[in-house]
């Protein structure tokens, strides 16, 4: 499998305070699914900031080995909240990622329908932000990150403010778009099960004493799909991945 | 509630028959307090003289003038402002000399500088309106929502210019306009006050009708200006409903 982005030795600080990720190496295979757990604090958002270019590492590089492909971004990001700009209906908000892609309006507008029918909402594209429930609006953060084409999907905790039922439904459908549209995904989130429903491989990050996280440790989850939360190989995976953690919260250090 | 509905005219109403009862009842002198019943008959001297019409004319020439000029330069300064901070500092002591300075304290400069002249009324209504705008304007733009920027940045719209029509804008038009607002009160008193000094319009109308003691035209013109500001903000209220429409 080709590699799709190669993180090398990343470390992350603000300003000269101590570092909040000390070291991070990873490569992610092009249509893999990662999911990154880890305490809150420990940089997981920050992270996914970095890789998209919002934020400049302390050192240590993200590079895209593939041919750079000018109307696709490299990246984008599913914010944990919609973020959808209220003074725009719903397809104006999907063309919102667009704009500074050399494409002509209607090859824009296909895009963003297209990207709207993936989610389910193309019957929405004139409704106002308001008028969509939570479920929905995130839906449509999904969609405005589909729609950029971007070769790495980054999603930060995008679920965790939904209810159970909601939340379900959309990791599912994550799934369908996974696999209908061939793109890679590092997912961030808190929810171990979450991330061993979703995901190839899931990290953990935590730091393990020392100042600023590190990976802690790194599974594959070979399990079939679809996959049955209440299996026992679904179970065993969920309590790997929660021993890891407890370890490193033992520790005294899970921040 | 449906009783609560005719408490406001009620109020009008009592407050009228009130002003109408003291000059009749001689408490006050006609001349000092002309009664409302007098007024229609002053207002139509005034119309079919042709007064109201030109003094009316004049005054909301202006008006918009002003009002335009004051009003884009404060926004365009204010938002400036938030989005440089270089901007910001190099303009932070001067704001702080000049904003105190009231509108009126720049009459004498305006006619040393303008004459009497509508350049000298659109001066004044400049200064007016110019602070209001700069303050709430820099205010909306400066609370901007920093995770919209962060979406922005995130979907290639870097750097301000980039970002000030698709966000910023849009994301501090409410706070603008209600600037925008308190701006059109204060251009009405600003273009009476400049014209009290001999400028052709409803203020200088004003000043000739109480040197006559003609009060019951004063009364008029007053009128006038209530139901000019009435009229504007209202038809600014439409507007900005309509603009906003997104919130809801």
């Amino acid at each position: 499998m080709a590699t799709v982005v190669d993180i090398a030795d990343l470390a992350i600080g603000f300003d000269n305070g101590p570092p909040v990720l000390a070291s991070f190496t990873a490569s992610l295979e092009a249509r893999s699914f990662t999911a990154i757990v880890g305490p809150s604090g420990v940089g997981k958002s920050t992270l996914l900031r970095v890789i998209a270019g919002l934020l400049a590492p302390r050192q240590g590089t993200v590079s895209t080995p593939f041919e750079a492909d000018p109307t696709r971004r490299p990246f984008a990001l599913v914010f944990q909240e919609a973020r959808l700009l209220p003074w725009r209906p719903i397809l104006g908000n999907v063309l919102f990622g667009l704009e500074h892609l050399p494409l002509s309006a209607s090859e824009r507008r296909r895009r963003a329908l297209e990207a709207l029918e993936l989610v389910g909402l193309a019957d929405y594209a004139h409704r106002w932000p308001y008028q969509l429930s939570g479920g929905q609006r995130q839906r449509v953060n999904l969609a405005r990150a589909l729609a950029v084409q971007p070769a790495l999907l980054l999603l930060d905790e995008p679920f965790s403010a939904l209810d159970a039922i909601t939340r379900h439904t959309l990791q599912g459908e994550l799934l369908r778009l996974w696999q209908a549209t061939h793109t890679t995904i590092l997912f961030v989130t808190h929810d171990l099960d979450e991330a061993v429903y979703l995901a190839d491989r899931v990290i953990v990050l935590g730091s393990n004493g020392q100042p600023g996280a590190r990976i802690i440790r790194d599974f594959l989850v070979p399990l079939e799909r679809p996959r049955d939360r209440s299996s026992v190989g679904f179970s065993d995976h969920v309590g790997q991945v929660r021993s890891a953690l407890s370890e490193i919260m033992t520790n005294g250090a899970g921040i | 509630m449906s009783n609560r509905r005719w408490l406001a005219p009620l109020g009008l109403l009592v407050f009228l028959l009130g002003w109408e009862a003291v000059p009749r009842l001689g408490l006050v002198s006609s001349l000092l307090l002309p009664p409302p019943s007098s007024l229609p008959a002053a207002f139509w001297r005034e119309i079919s003289g042709g007064w109201w019409l030109t003094a009316t004319l004049d005054s909301l020439g202006h008006y918009s003038v002003g009002l335009v000029l004051g009003t884009g330069i404060g926004v365009a300064l204010g938002v400036a402002a938030a989005l440089w901070s270089d901007l910001d500092s190099f303009l932070s002591w001067i704001v702080r000399l000049l904003r105190p300075v009231p509108g009126l304290a720049w009459v004498p400069f305006a006619i040393v500088w303008f004459g009497i002249s509508e350049a000298a009324a659109t001066f004044i209504i400049v200064i007016g309106v110019l602070w209001i705008n700069f303050y709430a304007s820099y205010g909306a733009a400066k609370a901007v929502d920093k995770d919209l920027i962060e979406l922005a940045e995130s979907f290639g719209h870097k750097g301000v210019w980039r970002q000030l029509l698709p966000i910023v804008l849009p994301a501090s038009a409410s706070g603008i306009l209600s600037g925008v607002r308190t701006g059109l009160g204060q251009a009405w008193m600003a273009v009476v006050a400049a014209e009290l000094f001999g400028i052709p319009g409803l203020g200088q109308r004003m000043m000739q009708a109480s040197s006559l003691l003609a009060t019951d035209v004063v009364v008029v013109y007053m009128i006038t200006i209530a139901v000019l500001y009435g009229l504007t903000d209202i038809l600014f209220v439409w507007l900005r409903d309509r603009l906003l429409s997104w919130q809801r």
